[in-house]
């Protein structure tokens, strides 16, 4: 509805004044109380305030007209939709109240200044009309999303690379101080390093190899990038040690041979690093400080009430290590099937990140390959890892002569700071002895 | 490329070259030289100034001066002091208003010598992103490859659409600043900064001066309670101020220009001024100068398009000043020009001001920074606002110039100050404060706690902050 807003008696015996200054302009939100125009009286300068709030639908006077009370000034389109709560100005004289409104929306730390607006044109000019001559606009980023920083400060965060409106001041009305902002590049920086450390890429420059003959460039497939990673952290971080020693697997191959033979065609054999897997689960539960991780920051020791194991697999993506789950509750047979489905996901590329995490003990079985012996790095967390090599009959003296036995080098690296030598050694005997004795397995606990 | 019969130069690669010597230029020149890159800076004047100093700042200011010193021994008898009716005499006025640019003008080339600048006076043209063709002043083309360039070409006065060549009768501001006689009559047609600035110099040296404005305000865009300070004083020293009125047509004839007015109401009158001065407003001056060619582009307003560092589409193309954008004003080009040129040395820097200055020149003066209370509304934004007349201010009215405004625009809640708003005399200078405190990120408090030297103008931005804080009765 449009309702007309006429000149007030602003004074006794006043009865016309002139329009010194309009304070809105059509199409204007205005509310109620808000000042529409500046008279001149006889008697003083005077705002005269809308009656009732709405949009400015038109005004009626001009600047330098002469109006009487009574006389229509502006027209209000008063039901255009509910008048929001903002824009509300307070002059000098309530403001010395000084109300502190809690609800308001919190105006600082908005991330960029909004695009310019394009200029609200009063009326659409005809393209033969003259332009009004604008005064010079003094148009600046929104100062609401101004961070509250001095020139050289903002300066200064530019140049250091942080972003000023994720600064917390500390000044005053949380001014922001050159101070601030290099304790803040700071700790960024110091956050980036404990999470980078150690910088496996940061290595010295290669020499130019085309110096000596033709090369070709492979970049670093993912997996080889984290397992870089991986082993610098391994090597750099953990004082580590490796324990050697040989089973006698004579007797555990016979009885590995005569369980395949009664298998069906086709069926799965007993791998023997399945029953390594059952052996190294049970040493886990026999020596619960190899079932640990090193808590370094709050110099603690986590011993886990699981036992999973990665088995580490070679692919053609590079090493990857499946991780079998609660291998203390299952039964070799059962570790076989499952083992050899873990690897052939692995090679497939079916393997989900998720089951390659977790493990608590690694064993790596190069025996497949050859080799006498090798040491392995510990893979963090953990604390300790199984190295298989290949199992060779050599001439073992035995109650008083040779006899051609089949040995398995094994070798077990293990975090220093978490186990010490003698436990070290005593752990890889007990597995030493519960391969050549597997009997001793369902002893559990028992030192063999 | 270019005509294969005219002779062309080839000039060594300039690692910077500037287009444009006015205060956007030759700032950047500077800053350039001071860091050590090789410059080169191109302007058809023979010493660098542009526009503000040649045809627009300062020879306006100094006319300015001389029409306050004018209306001021006007003022005499309010004070006791009755001063004969002056005499003025035009070639003196323009030759001392002549010399002060000269003076200015030849010391910029002397700055220029001793930092090894390279001046070429010619204009420019861009033959791709990498050089550019200069016509030079003695005749010689020559061409200059370049590895970056700063484009600061300034802006141009409007013209109205159909208006007559420019003429002896009708001026644009550059004629308005050369007096060749006091006209009897004036019409400004454009009621914006530069058509109140010279009216009221044409008024003071004895002219009947008309302003006619197509909206309905003196200075759109600027807060309504500053203009009024304004235009009090201005509805006594002009003969006539029309808003929302339309000039429909000149017709230049032997003693005048006919004038065709289209007021409010669609009611036409047609009359007879002496002269009209044309101060519709000014735009980029972008065209002809092969933009399309090096790849910058350009709005549909004429602007060349820049990012934060003032660099425009062409990477190795960057622009400053009134060609870059609103708001068009000399000491943003100059802040501009610094930053372009310390942005191409390698420095990480932007273009990042919290407030822009706006000064009009007037009797009394207008000045703010920062929002106004205007867009405040438009932006539906909480804000306190507070406001001291001058009547209060005891320098004031040792000035005999009580008619005046302090106005703050704070945030509600951390009263930080977010605008800052003058009228009355000397409001220009006075405005520098509140840019400085909205750099500082200034809280009301701040300007309430600083001691401001008594008695002066500048109380009135300490006693308005104070007018922030709770007055409590009987204390």
């Amino acid at each position: 509805m449009l309702q007309e807003v006429k000149v007030p008696e602003v004074a006794e015996n006043v009865t016309e004044g002139k329009v010194v200054s309009i304070l809105v302009s059509v199409g204007d939100e205005i509310e109620r109380d808000q000042s529409l125009l500046e008279l001149e009286t006889e008697k003083a300068v005077v705002a005269i305030p809308a009656p009732f709030a709405g949009v400015v639908h038109e005004i009626k006077v001009g600047e330098g007209d002469t109006v009487a009370v009574g006389d229509v000034i502006v027209v209000l389109e008063t039901d255009a939709k509910a008048p929001r709560a903002a824009a509300a100005e307070r002059e000098a004289g309530e403001a010395a109240g000084r109300p502190e409104p809690q609800e308001a929306p919190e105006p600082a730390e908005e991330p960029e200044p909004e695009p310019e607006a394009p200029e609200p044109q009063e009326e659409p000019v005809p393209p033969e009309e003259p332009e009004p001559a604008a005064a010079p606009r003094a148009r600046e980023p929104e100062p609401e999303a101004a961070a509250p920083a001095s020139p050289s400060v903002r300066r200064l965060a530019r140049e250091l690379g942080a972003d000023i409106h994720g600064i917390t001041g500390s000044g005053p009305t949380g001014r922001i101080t050159a101070q601030d902002v290099r304790d803040h590049v700071k700790r960024i920086v110091r956050s980036a390093e404990r999470e980078v450390a150690p910088a496996w890429s940061e290595g010295a420059e290669l020499p130019d190899f085309s110096r000596w003959g033709p090369t070709r460039t492979e970049h670093l497939s993912r997996v080889r990038e984290i397992t870089a990673e991986v082993m610098t952290r391994a090597w750099t971080t953990i004082p580590q040690v490796t324990q050697r020693d040989r089973a006698d697997i004579t007797d555990l191959e016979k009885f590995r041979r005569s369980h395949d033979r009664r298998l069906a065609e086709g069926a799965a054999g007993l791998s023997l690093t399945a029953v390594l897997l059952k052996v190294c689960a049970t040493a886990l539960r026999t020596f619960p400080r190899f079932n640990s991780s090193l808590d370094v920051r709050r110099k603690s020791l986590i011993y886990k009430e699981y036992v999973d194991i990665g088995v580490a697999v070679d692919t053609d993506r590079g090493l990857l290590v499946p991780v079998v789950r609660g291998v203390d509750g299952k039964g070799i047979a059962e570790l076989s099937a499952e083992l050899a489905a873990l690897a052939a996901a692995a090679r497939n590329k079916q393997i989900q990140p998720q089951q390659m995490e977790g493990g608590n003990f690694s064993i790596s079985n190069l025996g497949g390959v050859g080799g006498t012996g090798f040491d392995p790095i510990v893979y963090p967390p953990q604390v300790a890892i199984l190295g298989v090599s290949r199992a060779a009959t050599e001439a073992v003296h035995r109650d008083g002569r040779f006899e051609p036995r089949l040995l398995l080098p094994l070798a077990l690296s293990y975090d220093h700071r978490v186990i010490d030598g003698a436990d070290g050694a005593r752990f890889l005997r007990w597995i030493c002895a519960a391969l050549e004795q597997p009997w001793l397995l369902v002893m559990k606990g028992s030192t063999p | 490329m270019t005509d294969p019969a005219r002779d062309t130069d080839m000039r060594e690669q300039a690692r910077l070259v500037i287009v444009g010597g006015g205060p956007g230029g030759y700032a950047a020149a500077f800053r350039a030289a001071d860091m050590g890159l090789q410059t080169v800076l191109i302007d058809p004047e023979v010493n660098p100034g542009g526009a503000c100093l040649y045809r627009g700042c300062i020879p306006s200011k100094a006319l300015l001066h001389v029409a306050q010193v004018l209306t001021e021994a006007r003022e005499g008898p309010d004070f006791g002091i009755t001063f004969a009716e002056p005499r003025i005499d035009l070639a003196q006025l323009r030759s001392w208003k002549d010399a002060i640019v000269t003076r200015l003008t030849t010391g910029l080339g002397s700055l220029v010598q001793k930092r090894k600048i390279t001046y070429i006076q010619g204009r420019a043209r861009f033959l791709d992103e990498r050089s550019l063709e200069i016509d030079e002043s003695g005749g010689k083309i020559t061409r200059l490859p370049f590895k970056d360039a700063i484009l600061a070409t300034g802006s141009r006065p409007i013209a109205l659409p159909g208006q007559p060549p420019a003429s002896p009768r009708i001026l644009d501001s550059s004629g308005a600043l050369n007096p060749e006689e006091v006209p009897g009559s004036l019409l400004v047609i454009g009621g914006g900064y530069i058509g109140l600035e010279l009216g009221t110099v044409y008024a003071a040296l004895g002219t009947k001066v008309t302003v006619v404005e197509m909206t309905g305000g003196l200075l759109p865009g600027v807060d309504r309670d500053l203009v009024s300070m304004l235009k009090r004083r201005l509805d006594g020293l002009f003969a006539d101020i029309l808003l929302r009125t339309r000039v429909e047509r000149l017709k230049e004839q032997k003693n005048g220009v006919m004038v065709d007015l289209v007021d409010r109401d669609g009611q036409k009158r047609t009359q007879r001024f002496q002269k009209v001065l044309v101060a519709v407003g000014r735009r980029p001056s972008s065209g002809e100068l092969g933009l399309e060619k090096a790849g910058v582009t350009v709005d549909d307003r004429g602007f060349v398009q820049v990012d934060a560092q003032r660099r425009t589409s062409a990477p190795t193309i960057w622009a400053i000043g009134d060609v870059a954008g609103e708001p068009m004003l000399a000491h943003k080009a100059t802040h501009e020009g610094r930053t372009a040129a310390e942005a191409i040395a390698g420095r990480k820097v932007a273009f990042e001001p919290r407030a822009i200055p706006a000064v009009v020149f007037t009797d009394p003066e207008i000045a703010w920074c920062g929002l106004t209370q205007d867009e405040a509304r438009q932006q539906k934004r909480e804000v306190k606002v507070v406001k001291l007349p001058w009547s209060a201010s005891g320098r004031a009215a040792t000035l005999n110039r009580s008619t005046g405004l302090t106005k703050l625009i704070v945030d509600p809640e951390s009263e930080r100050i977010l605008g800052v708003g003058l009228a009355g005399p000397g409001a220009g200078e006075l405005i520098a404060e509140g840019v400085l405190a909205m750099e500082m990120a200034a809280v009301a408090d701040d300007l309430r706690l600083t001691i401001h030297p008594h008695p002066t103008l500048s109380e009135t931005l300490m006693e308005t902050a104070e007018e922030l804080f709770p007055r409590h009765p009987g204390r």
